[in-house]
């Protein structure tokens, strides 16, 4: 049998690690510590202390409980708006923007509120695909550090101006007060038609003055380069989705690359598996570090930063029949494979690079042109304006505020004193001018500013986006502007003496004279995208010029003993979600850290600079590593600059190569009022790694570097280790040649042990194998299917089921105990070589078993089975004795050790133990403002209840519920869970399985019939959840096959 | 006491279906009374002006016999060029009809129902006669004959102890009955099993609030409104119907009849629980209050600042009475629509409440018991009868096809479920 692992700990079954599975609840990290291991009587607490606390909490609770009931009021609106209807949610179009990134979606609001955020399938960019950014993207609405009004500089503080009236004569004043310097307008990528005409009509208002457009990631590389060699500076659309063979060199197009949402959905487009007809596109990833996009790749390849453009060339001379030479063979045999396959798959071939150096680009471009993608999986046809930023202009400011070149400079939506990389010097020149920001909270820069102006949260705005020419994207309100705001756009309209008097105004006038008619206008807003009938496509006219000169700058590039390599996470991205407490508990895809950044390492290195062996850990003070949150520390220095930072053991990372993520470590200038400033959640969250990137013209997100030992030890919040699988088998996977020569092989082990375990004689695996009764479910029966081919660990779903289901925020201490609540996990498992594993991510939730072991161990029936098929948890029937827990065999019971929501009776338990057992961020998410986010159709978890996925029941009985009210039993098929519904690659389904044309039966029993298996099926516990096996295109031995 | 409240309950349900039976029974004329609670009742009365004019004799009274049937369906082209109807506006202090799509039948019906109607004559309802309550009877009598075996066990032992002196033998001092140990243990589990008795039905009453009745904002009589004027429930409660809540109307919704109607004329005599007696026109002038109307100049306040509102309207604030506690999920339209259950069955007799009080314990008990009774609206594959939802329960199906089963109850389809209210 093949061996799955998801620490070295496990693959290895060192002291440590066995200890540490022993005690699955780790009671001695719990509140109860002093407890020791004496027992109850001899602790330090006595029994009559013990008897005196009983007998105070018993009188205390019934003297709470029998006072009067409180009076409630029920308030009727004045006057009800017709289209609402309280207790039923209204949707709207909308479109998530932030920096260029544009996702159209469907915001759910319910009696006023936003509460959560649907893709939205009439876009055909996106097609209702989603990202865990955009899922979260709803509770930044409610950040209590939004700023609520204009404010002006006073002294080292800021204060507010009563009325925009009074603001804008001010700012009035001070632009006019310029003489004759220019201003500059920085924004990020803006690809909104409106905006960038306003912005015109703006400057014009300023002769001299301009718009710069700053991305705190930069892609300045790839538009120079398609400067080059296309003409263009632009950004083409590509079509992963007509791609046969896709390589990538470094470029993590299914988290964080461009457009991620986009990409998925293409990507899973071919690697769906048809039964009938077997194919799959093949994923061959060439990367320094281990990567989202690259742990899903058929077959992946390291080398080390400073060699991406010479693997860019060895690659192209490939094509042209050279072999590669490098010292690494592995990395021959890769540049060797990716030339064949790219060959043979000529005009459906693409590939991709996720350098931000324009010579690699453009290197990158010929191999595109030779392997015909042009036209094909690249359309020039139709660019995307996602990014438009260009690193020298940013540096050009930075000088001209410092020399006194520029005279005012209004930030909109970018932040570069925390994402420059000399975000000081930055800082430096934007007081010296007149700083005038519109950004929502007080970050970073607008400190240095003179006004603020906070600009409305997009879920309060009109707008519009262009993500792609000619595709458009709409924006309108879901709610009323909550704090004293304004758009940017009416800021902009009034100090350039606009007659339109706002920003509404302008873009109903825009829209209605662009579409027509009125008519055209509100279906506009309604569909929330106007595109046009046929997408056009075609291909850019090449030139070559550029590609000598390239090649000799790429040789001269130098590489160093290690490298680092500055990453984004699907997460926190860029860092300006930094301040979303569910961005920041969402476990990283691949190492499963929450709250942090750090360094990434590869476990040679970490034996050699550290004498730290992973594979042999025993419960010494030194090595036991994994089980401990306390993790050893590294300097790394790069481009001058030094961070300290503790380090993760990640297999398939290259030997000499360390990677850290951005987007952590914002800070206030007076470090103290961060919290209060930027936010509880971003508040000591990680440390800043911008402050590594190099700059050559471009930024670099690469560099060489040096690490360095400290001996301090910083604890990690990581949540990987906090279940097991005891060796026993949970996934399966096989190659696609050996699924074609048979397609039952894959499955071959754990069917013949379910056929060896019926013991009564027939055949029937769920009657025959068991002393329990068969229940049937007489009307509905509902069932999950998930594809792991499919799968890419994006994570959009675990956010989108912390919004719909109220899951609680812990903070980084109690996820430190494995107390962290989520409903649903992305399970990651590791399998072959330490140097370069492959990677399975298994979506891991409840798995509502119809002979489930939580049930029959429950001593008051909290939680049993309803004839639908579920595995119910009544939270108001559970005493919390966690027996459910202890008995599930996926582990994925989670228990409210405290009062994380605020939802006990009692007002004060949690303010004493914040900042012992309970982090501040739990006091953000139980702000007033916060918990406007709550979904209104879900309980909110008080302390001591057991939680666990419900397959959102609230969404099936509302289904239920509209198919009986319509008298349609099709209607049931609409069923839509949160996690299907945000998943950018379908891999998650959902039926009713009783219907015979549902989608998760005909999965099940016609269409992929090889591949279902059920997780520990050998229990007889009898899931309705169901998983498919991974298929990879690759040559090498996958699974159980040979 | 509480099997008689049971009783009331299912006798005044009973009385209402009965009277829903015997409406459905009378063809024509009662087709027009159906449709006139329908569509026309909020704002028009028979025989009297409410917000719009009487609708006796409207035939008679208008420009021709066919007006009406013109008039119902194009109000709104009508009010602009037609002088009757720019006058019957004006009666109404300007208040627009709404615009309908009936057939001519079905408004002839109304209005041939209208010309036909006769007040009622008013009956006492037997139901609402006040039940003797003979616990109490039974308590003084139980109390009574345990007193009585008291000195009949006294005298026994009296008499014995004479007899045994008689024939000498010698019995021991008698301890008097407060100290006899007998008595005292069955004095303390006595008063152990009632204290145990009380407290758990106590603990378990904790936050129920029966027969809770708090004194509203605003004296509004649901007697006056949905008893004596037979406005329908879903006219201000519409979201019984659409959504879990089944709202209580927002002010405008008050305005829309009264805007005509600002006087308290009677029948029904308004007075609190404790007698005192309620001016119903001061009550519809603190509604004025509310809503920001002046009923002098007939019209809203201005709206100075803009806010979108008259000035000086706010809104009510009604004391909850319903309450359920933030762990139960209850859905009034899966109730009221696909249940089809009346308002009454929860709420009591509301048409008869001048203060509203909470009818039912609304305790977990209360609902399972009437999901195990409660039959669904089954499909039935015979003649396509039922809610076609249903058809997907084929077991039930087939078990009802061998006589099996006779009705499927709330229960059956998984209705006593903890799921189905706790998530």
């Amino acid at each position: 049998m093949k061996k799955y692992w998801q620490s070295f700990g496990e693959l290895n079954q060192t002291e440590a690690f066995q200890q540490s599975a022993k005690d699955e609840f780790k009671e001695e990290l719990l509140p109860l510590s002093d407890l020791d291991d004496k027992g109850i009587l001899d602790a330090k607490t006595p029994r009559r202390d013990f008897l005196k606390y009983l007998g105070f909490s018993t009188a205390a609770a019934a003297i709470a409980a029998s006072c009067e009931m409180p009076v409630r009021k029920a308030i009727p609106y004045l006057q009800k708006p017709d289209n609402i209807i309280p207790g039923v949610s209204n949707y709207y179009a909308s479109t998530y923007v932030n920096g260029g990134d544009v996702l159209s979606v469907v915001v759910k609001q319910r009696d006023g509120r936003p509460i959560k955020i649907e893709g939205n399938e009439l876009s055909s960019i996106t097609r209702g695909a989603t990202t865990a950014q955009a899922q979260a993207s709803v509770l930044d609405l409610y950040d209590t550090t939004r700023l609520r009004y204009p404010m002006q500089k006073d002294g080292k503080d800021f204060k507010e101006v009563t009325s925009f009236d009074a603001f804008d004569k001010l700012v009035g004043a001070a632009l006019g007060g310029l003489n004759g310097k220019p201003l500059v307008l920085l924004t990020a990528t803006l690809n909104s038609p409106t905006t960038l005409q306003i912005i015109n009509e703006f400057l014009a208002k300023y002769p001299g003055s301009r718009h710069v457009q700053y991305d705190a990631i930069s892609y300045s590389g790839l538009l120079l380069a398609n400067e080059a060699c296309y003409g263009k500076r632009a950004i083409p659309s590509y079509h992963f989705d007509n791609a046969k063979v896709i390589v990538s060199l470094g470029a993590d197009f299914l988290g964080t690359w461009l457009s991620p949402a986009e990409f998925s959905k293409q990507y899973a487009q071919n690697r769906k598996i048809n039964t009938d007809k077997p194919e799959l596109s093949r994923h061959i990833h060439f990367e320094s570090m281990l990567s989202l996009t690259g742990s899903n790749a058929d077959d992946r390849f390291l080398h080390k930063p400073s060699e991406t453009g010479a693997v860019a060339l060895a690659l192209l001379n490939a094509l042209n029949g050279t072999e590669a030479s490098f010292a690494d063979k592995n990395l021959n045999e890769g540049v060797k494979l990716a030339a064949t396959q790219l060959k043979a798959a000529a005009g459906n071939a693409l590939v991709v690079c996720g350098s931000n150096d324009a010579n690699i680009q453009v290197v990158v471009n010929a191999i595109n042109e030779t392997v015909g993608a042009n036209g094909k999986t690249i359309n020039w046809a139709l660019t995307s304006n996602y990014r438009a930023g260009i690193d020298a202009d940013l540096v050009k400011l930075t000088e001209d505020m410092n020399n006194g070149a520029v005279g005012a400079v209004l930030v909109y939506g970018v932040n570069p004193v925390y994402s420059h990389y000399d975000g000081k010097k930055f800082a430096d020149g934007l007081s010296k001018v007149v700083g005038i920001s519109f950004n929502a909270s007080m970050d970073e820069t607008t400190e240095y500013c003179k006004y603020s102006i906070p600009s409305h949260h997009w879920l309060e705005s009109w707008g519009d986006a262009e993500p792609k020419t000619g595709y458009f994207s709409l924006i309108q309100p879901a709610i009323n502007p909550l704090f004293k705001t304004r758009d940017f756009q009416t800021s902009l309209m009034k100090w350039s003496g606009n007659a339109v008097s706002d920003y509404e105004t302008y873009f109903k006038t825009y829209w209605n004279t662009k579409l027509g008619s009125v008519d055209l206008y509100n279906k506009a807003l309604q569909d929330g995208v106007v595109e046009p009938a046929t997408m056009p496509v075609g291909n850019g006219s090449y030139n070559s010029s550029k590609l000598e000169e390239a090649k000799v700058k790429i040789a001269a590039i130098k590489g160093g003993a290690v490298e680092v390599v500055l990453y984004q996470k699907v997460s926190i991205g860029n860092g300006s979600q930094a301040n979303n407490p569910w961005l920041q508990e969402l476990p990283d895809p691949i190492t499963k850290v929450t709250w942090d950044n750090y360094i990434m390492m590869g476990p040679a290195m970490a034996l050699s600079l550290l004498n730290l062996d992973v594979m042999n850990q025993s419960m010494g003070k030194q090595s036991n590593y994994e089980v401990h949150p306390e993790k050893p520390t590294v300097k790394i220095t790069a481009n001058g600059k030094t961070l300290e930072l503790p380090v993760i053991i990640i297999p398939g990372m290259h030997p000499s190569v360390v990677a850290v993520a951005v987007g952590y470590g914002r800070q206030s200038a007076i470090p103290e009022r961060t919290a209060e400033y930027i936010g509880r959640a971003a508040n000591g969250a990680g440390k800043n790694a911008y402050i590594l990137v190099g700059f050559d013209g471009t930024n670099s997100y690469s560099s060489p570097a040096t690490v360095e030992k400290t001996g301090n030890t910083y604890p990690l919040a990581q949540t990987q280790i906090h279940g097991f699988t005891e060796n026993r088998p949970i996934l399966y996977e096989t190659s696609l040649s050996s699924f074609i020569a048979d397609p039952k092989s894959v499955l071959k082990e754990p069917n013949e042990e379910r056929e060896s375990l019926i013991y009564k004689g027939g055949d029937n695996f769920v009657k025959d194998a068991t002393i329990y009764p068969d229940f049937v479910k007489p009307g509905i029966k509902w069932g999950m299917s998930i594809d792991l081919n499919t799968c890419t660990g994006c994570s959009a779903c675990v956010v989108a089921c912390t919004a719909e289901n109220n899951v609680s925020v812990v903070g980084k201490i109690q996820v430190q105990r494995a107390h962290e609540m989520h409903w649903l996990r992305i399970d990651r498992y590791f399998t072959g070589s330490l140097a370069n594993p492959d990677v399975v991510f298994q979506p891991m939730l409840c798995q509502h078993c119809d002979n489930a072991p939580c049930e029959n161990v429950c001593p008051v029936a909290a939680t049993n089975h309803s004839s639908e098929g579920l595995n119910q948890m009544t939270y108001n029937r559970c005493i919390g004795t966690r027996y459910c827990a202890n008995n599930c065999p996926y582990k994925v019971r989670r228990f409210n050790w405290l009062d994380y929501t605020g939802a006990d009776s009692f007002p004060d338990n949690q303010e004493p133990i914040v900042g012992t057992y309970m982090d501040e961020v739990v006091m953000q998410m139980n702000d007033d403002l916060t918990r406007m986010v709550l979904n209104p159709d879900v309980t909110v978890r008080s302390r001591g209840v057991i939680e666990k996925c419900s397959f959102c029941v609230q969404r099936l009985q509302e289904t239920k519920l509209n198919a009986k009210k319509e008298q349609d039993p099709s209607l049931v098929r609409n069923v839509k869970v949160a996690c299907m519904q945000a998943c950018p690659t379908n891999a998650i389904s959902f039926s009713n399985v009783n219907d015979k044309e549902s989608d998760v039966y005909m999965i099940r029993n016609v269409e992929q019939k090889d591949r279902v298996f059920y997780v520990l099926e050998q229990l007889h516990v009898l899931p309705n959840v169901n998983y498919l096996a991974k298929v990879r295109n690759t040559d090498r031995h996958i699974g159980v096959e040979g | 006491m509480s099997c008689y409240r049971k009783f009331f309950c299912h006798l005044t349900s009973l009385l209402f279906s009965l009277s829903f039976i015997f409406i459905s029974q009378h063809s024509y004329a009662q087709d027009g009374e159906a449709l006139f609670k329908a569509n026309c009742q909020a704002c028009h009365k028979p025989l009297e002006k409410l917000t719009g004019p009487a609708l006796k004799g409207a035939r008679d009274r208008e420009p021709n016999k066919e007006w009406a049937y013109e008039w119902v369906n194009h109000v709104n082209t009508m009010l602009e060029s037609d002088p009757y109807a720019k006058k019957i506006m004006a009666e109404a202090n300007g208040s627009r009809m709404q615009q309908f799509n009936l057939k001519k039948e079905e408004i002839k019906a109304i209005l041939d129902w209208a010309d036909a109607y006769t007040p009622p004559v008013t009956t006492t309802n037997p139901a609402g006669q006040p039940q003797g309550d003979n616990s109490m009877i039974f308590g003084i009598l139980t109390l009574v004959l345990a007193l009585i075996a008291f000195i009949l066990v006294q005298v026994n032992s009296n008499l014995r102890k004479l007899s045994d002196e008689k024939e000498g033998i010698l019995q021991p001092e008698p301890v008097p009955f407060y100290r006899n140990k007998t008595y005292l243990m069955a004095g303390v589990l006595i008063l152990f099993g009632l204290g145990g008795y009380y407290t758990i039905n106590g603990a378990i009453g904790l936050g129920r609030m029966q027969h809770y009745q708090p004194e509203q904002p605003i004296y509004y009589s649901h007697k006056v409104h949905a008893g004596t004027n037979q406005i329908s429930c879903l006219y201000c409660h519409g979201g019984a119907q659409d959504s879990k809540h089944a709202n209580i109307p927002s002010v405008n919704v008050c305005m829309n009849c009264h805007k005509s109607i600002n006087k308290y004329a009677g029948p029904d005599v308004l007075e609190r629980e404790d007698g005192t007696a309620v001016d119903g026109t001061a009550e519809i002038q603190k509604l004025y209050a509310y809503a920001g109307w002046n009923p002098t100049a007939g019209k809203y306040n201005p709206d100075t600042n803009n806010d979108g509102i008259p000035d000086g309207a706010k809104p009510i604030q009604w004391i909850r009475i319903h309450n359920l506690p933030d762990h139960v999920y209850f859905n009034h339209s899966q109730h009221v629509k696909v249940g089809k259950q009346q308002c009454q069955t929860c709420h009591g007799p509301i048409q008869e409440m001048p203060e509203v009080y909470q009818f039912a314990e609304l305790s977990m008990g209360w609902c399972i018991n009437c999901h195990r009774e409660s039959r669904v609206d089954f499909y039935n594959q015979a003649d396509s009868s039922g809610n076609k939802f249903y058809s997907i329960y084929e077991k039930f199906h087939a078990d009802i096809k061998n006589g099996k089963l006779d009705s499927v109850t709330v229960e059956k389809i998984g209705g006593t479920e903890c799921q189905k209210c706790h998530y």
